[in-house]
This record gives structure tokens, sequence and C-alpha cells, in this order.
């Protein structure tokens, strides 16, 4: 079996009593888009720092691309992408300055990293554009000249610290999309951060959910949605009563029923079907409009779990 | 070396020529100040590298250094773009020197460039004919070059080891500000109290010859705690 791309055992960084990264363990294979989930402050940019040896750990290690974080810094931050907190761009130079020099930065020959400039950037739609001073690009436009700086030099790993965030939904869903079809298109693996359940959901294959500086939970968006609650369906109509509750929560495919104002919201185990409980209800006097099923979102899943954390 | 040189490659487009024309003005009016002004105002005079003369080929190119250093890691980390800078491949040591050397080079090079406009101004004007004329006496004209590199390197060196540790410009300007006063008046402190007689034996290049040794280990100890200094971990956190 490969070796995963990132491999994290019992990762922590303390500072003075604030505990940023809490044992900390985790694996990612190579490939995929892995989310890091979590609120503001749950230690998201550290454990990057900390995966591209920016910061020693308090206790624990972790290997990226094989390398050692502690040891083997420097072969990380050759092989691997950063767009962190901010664009990190040179406002006063100009786009295609700014990605020669970490096209040098990065060792590539002058030809390749001429033709890697214009390539990306025909991509990102920003080519003609590319001898402007980044100071007069709007915010949408520069982040993607950095989410282009990061996969320069063809990088197998990319950290991407928030990419969205603070922008507009349509800048953020824009940006969603140039990343998607990037990444697709490079193949590279990317460890995304961010607290946009929306972006995770859309773009990463596995997710890990961090809160205080401990993982939560990790997996595939539908493995959570299948730990933290089956699948859903809403009844629109009049006439429900407690009674008829109760009665559907003692069905065995009922996990769970409440009444919010006129809707039946029900959590149901497996794939049940739905005739079955609409004809009880039916048959008790109640009168349905409407049904919908559906699954619950990430977002679910996520308030779901910070919920039970902080019981 | 190569990391030295995309540094030095960014620097200059970034810190040095950017920003449209009036980027171009400051070194103009400062070669201008060295090579027509002065030249013109002392005549052949200038050649003969007076103590005025001497002082304006240290104290400008520093003046320069002093006014651009502070930006070297706190206008990095002000601008945002130091944490990517520190995530990339690139070197501690080049990240250090690359900056180092390209604003030393800037300032260091405005005054050479000032001398030799100076040269050919007072020889060009000079009227009463005659072979070309050099600055005289020519050991003295390279001391003093070497003692305004490396009084420009002390200025680098002091600057970028404050600049790690301030996080604005501003701080680190108005630190090498007063730092540039104590290390005048503490120069000239040291200076007095040698003893007499020793400073009396010496000849004037002798004495040059000794303020640049001086120098040059203040150099060698400040570039060495900066690089000591150049933590990622720490930087990273500030």
């Amino acid at each position: 079996m490969p070796e995963p791309i990132i491999h994290i055992e019992h990762l922590s960084r303390f500072f003075g009593t604030v505990k940023a990264v809490d044992d900390l363990s985790l694996e990612v294979p190579a490939g995929i888009v892995f989310g890091f989930l979590g609120p503001n402050g749950a230690g998201k940019t550290t454990t990057i720092h900390l995966l591209l040896g920016l910061l020693e750990p308090t206790t624990g290690q972790a290997r990226i691309l094989g390398f050692d974080t502690r040891t083997q810094a420097d072969a990380i931050r050759a092989r691997s992408g950063a767009l962190l907190e901010f664009a990190g761009l040179y406002e006063r130079m100009s786009a295609q300055d700014n990605l020669d020099f970490y096209g040098r930065i990065y060792q590539m020959p002058a030809p390749d990293r001429r033709a890697r400039i214009k390539e990306l950037l025909t991509h990102l739609e920003l080519w003609d554009r590319r001898r402007d001073q980044v100071s007069t690009w709007s915010r949408g436009m520069k982040q993607k000249l950095a989410v282009a700086r990061t996969l320069l030099h063809h990088p197998p790993l990319v950290f991407l610290d928030e990419p969205t965030a603070g922008f507009d939904p349509i800048a953020a869903a824009a940006l969603r999309e140039d990343l998607a079809s990037l990444v697709a298109r490079e193949g590279v693996t990317v460890f995304l951060t961010t607290h946009n359940l929306t972006e995770a959901e859309k773009l990463c294959a596995q997710v890990g959910v961090i809160r205080q500086g401990k993982l939560v939970t990790v997996g595939a968006p539908d493995e959570l949605r299948a730990r933290t609650g089956g699948p859903q369906a809403e009844i629109v109509g009049r006439g429900f009563t407690e009674q008829m509750l109760a009665t559907l929560r003692e069905r065995p495919e009922v996990a769970h029923a409440e009444l919010h104002n006129s809707h039946l919201l029900l959590e149901l185990r497996g794939e049940s079907k739905m005739g079955p409980l609409v004809g009880l209800l039916v048959q008790a006097g109640a009168e349905v409009e409407e049904v919908r099923r559906g699954k619950a979102s990430l977002e679910d899943v996520f308030l779901t779990l910070m919920e039970e954390e902080q019981r | 070396m190569n990391d030295i040189w995309t540094m030095m490659w960014k620097e200059s487009k970034d810190l040095l020529f950017q920003g449209g024309w009036r980027a171009s003005i400051r070194p103009l009016l400062l070669i201008g100040i060295m090579g027509i002004y002065l030249p013109l105002q002392f005549g052949l005079q200038w050649l003969a590298l007076s103590p005025i003369e001497l002082f304006v080929i240290l104290w400008i190119p520093f003046s320069v250094i002093i006014s651009f250093i502070g930006d070297a890691i706190a206008g990095e980390r002000e601008r945002h773009t130091l944490e990517t800078l520190l995530a990339s491949r690139i070197s501690d040591r080049a990240i250090l020197l690359g900056k180092v050397v390209v604003t030393v080079g800037y300032a260091w090079g405005m005054a050479l460039g000032g001398l030799l406009l100076g040269l050919i101004l007072v020889n060009l004007f000079r009227g009463n004919g005659g072979g070309w004329m050099f600055y005289h006496p020519f050991d003295l004209f390279l001391e003093a070059l070497a003692l305004s590199l490396l009084t420009c390197l002390l200025g680098a060196s002091a600057g970028v080891l404050v600049s790690l540790r301030t996080s604005t410009v501003r701080q680190a300007q108005q630190i090498l500000g007063i730092g540039t006063v104590v290390l005048v008046f503490g120069g000239i402190s040291a200076l007095q109290a040698l003893p007499a007689n020793f400073v009396a034996s010496l000849t004037y290049s002798q004495f040059l010859l000794l303020v640049m040794a001086v120098i040059a280990v203040l150099d060698a100890i400040l570039l060495g705690v900066s690089l000591v200094s150049f933590r990622r971990s720490r930087l990273i956190l500030s």
C-alpha cells in the first residue's frame, strides 16, 4: 500500500497554556482534496505551519511526502506549494514578475518558467493583464494569481489556508470553480483548511473536523453524514399531533422525529421507504401536502459534531 | 548562490525600481548632489578629497541605507508577503543576504555614480587645459571608497537585524534613526578615548585603516547575529 502523502502522529503544539494543536493523528492519501474543517481558532493554520516545518511541534511528529517536518522541512517546502492566510503577492510588481520570482525560487529553467506562467495565467483568464501591477487588480484576481503561484512548480502537494475567506458568494464560487478545475487538471493532493462547509462539500473527497486543536472526526463527507445522522425527510401538511409523533418514533425505521410549525422532520435509519409512514399519518387524520427526502448537509454534520464536543 | 541572485532580482524589482517614475527621483537627486552640485561648487578642490568630501562619501550612502533597510523584513511582514516567502524553499541566508547586497549595492552604487559624474564635470569645466585629473591622493580615494562600502554594510547589517525584530517599517526606521545618532556619538567618544600619542603616531591613511578594521569587525558581528536571528519559527509567529 502506498505511503500516505501526509502522515501525522500525535502532533501537538502548545503556546504557553494554549493547546493550538492537541494530539493530532491523521493520514491523507495522495491525489485527493482533503478538507480540514473547523471554526476560527480551531488550530487549522497552526497545523499547516507545523506541516510545512515553519513551526516546531511541542510533541509528536509528521511526515509529509515522506519527509520529517522537524529535520527535513526544506525538502517539504521545495516539493509543496502554499497559499496561506494572505495572498502574499508583491503588489508593486507585475503579475508576471510575481510568478517569475517564485519560478526562480523553485529553480525552474527560464523556458519552462515562461511556458508555465503563460499556461496558468491563460487558464485563469489573467494573461492579458500579466504586465499590470498587482496593486491594480481586484481581490478575486489576486487570489487567483496566488493559486497560480502555488501550483507553478508542479508540486505534488499544496496547502490552501481558507482560500475563499472574506469573499462575496459570487467571487467565492468563481474561485472555487477555478480551484476545482486546476486541481483536477494538475492531479495534486490538496490540504484545504476552511470553515466554509459548502466549499468542503464541493471540493473535498475527505474531511477532518478539528475543534480546539483536537481532531473530532475524519472521513468522506458521506461517511460523516452516515455517522452523525441518517437520511432525512420532511413532511409538509396539517393536523400533525403529539400522538402521531409518538407513533412514528416507535417505528424501527425512524431514528428521530420532531415537529417544526407545520413541518414534520424525520431522521431515518437507512434508505427506508416513506409510503408506510405517510400512510400512517393519513390514517391518523393528518393532511399531507408534500414529502421531501434529503441528506444531512455537511453543515448539519459539522454543527452536530460541534454540539457533541461541547457537551 | 542562485537563491541569493533570485532574491536580489526580486529586491531590485520590488523595492528599488518599482513605483513608477517617482522611484527614480531619489537616486537622481542624490547623484545630482554628489555628482553635479558639489563638484561645481568646489571646482578642482573637489578632486582633492577634502574632509567635507569624505564626509559626503560616507554619509550620503549610509543615510540612504538607513532609510531603506528598515523595509527589509518589517516591510515584508507589513505587506503580508513574509509568510509566503518563508513557506517557500528559499533559504534564510539567501533572503537576508539578497536584501543586504541589493540595498548596499544601490546606495554605494549611487555614491560611485556621483563621484564618477563629479570627476567628469570637474575635468570638463576646469577650463585651464592640461591633462585629465583624478581624485587624489589615489590611495586615500580607495580607502574612502572602502570605508564607505563598510559603513553601508554596517548600516545594512544593523538595519536588517532591527527589521527582523520590529513589526512595522516605521518602528524599524525610528530605531535605526536613534541608533545612527548613538553610533556617531559613540564613535566620536571611542576616538577621543584613544591615547593621544597613539593617534598622533598614525598617518591619515593608517587611521582610516584602523577605523575600517573596527567597522569590518562590527559588520561581521552584526551580519552573523542577523543570520542566527533569522529563524522561521520565530518570524512566522511575529
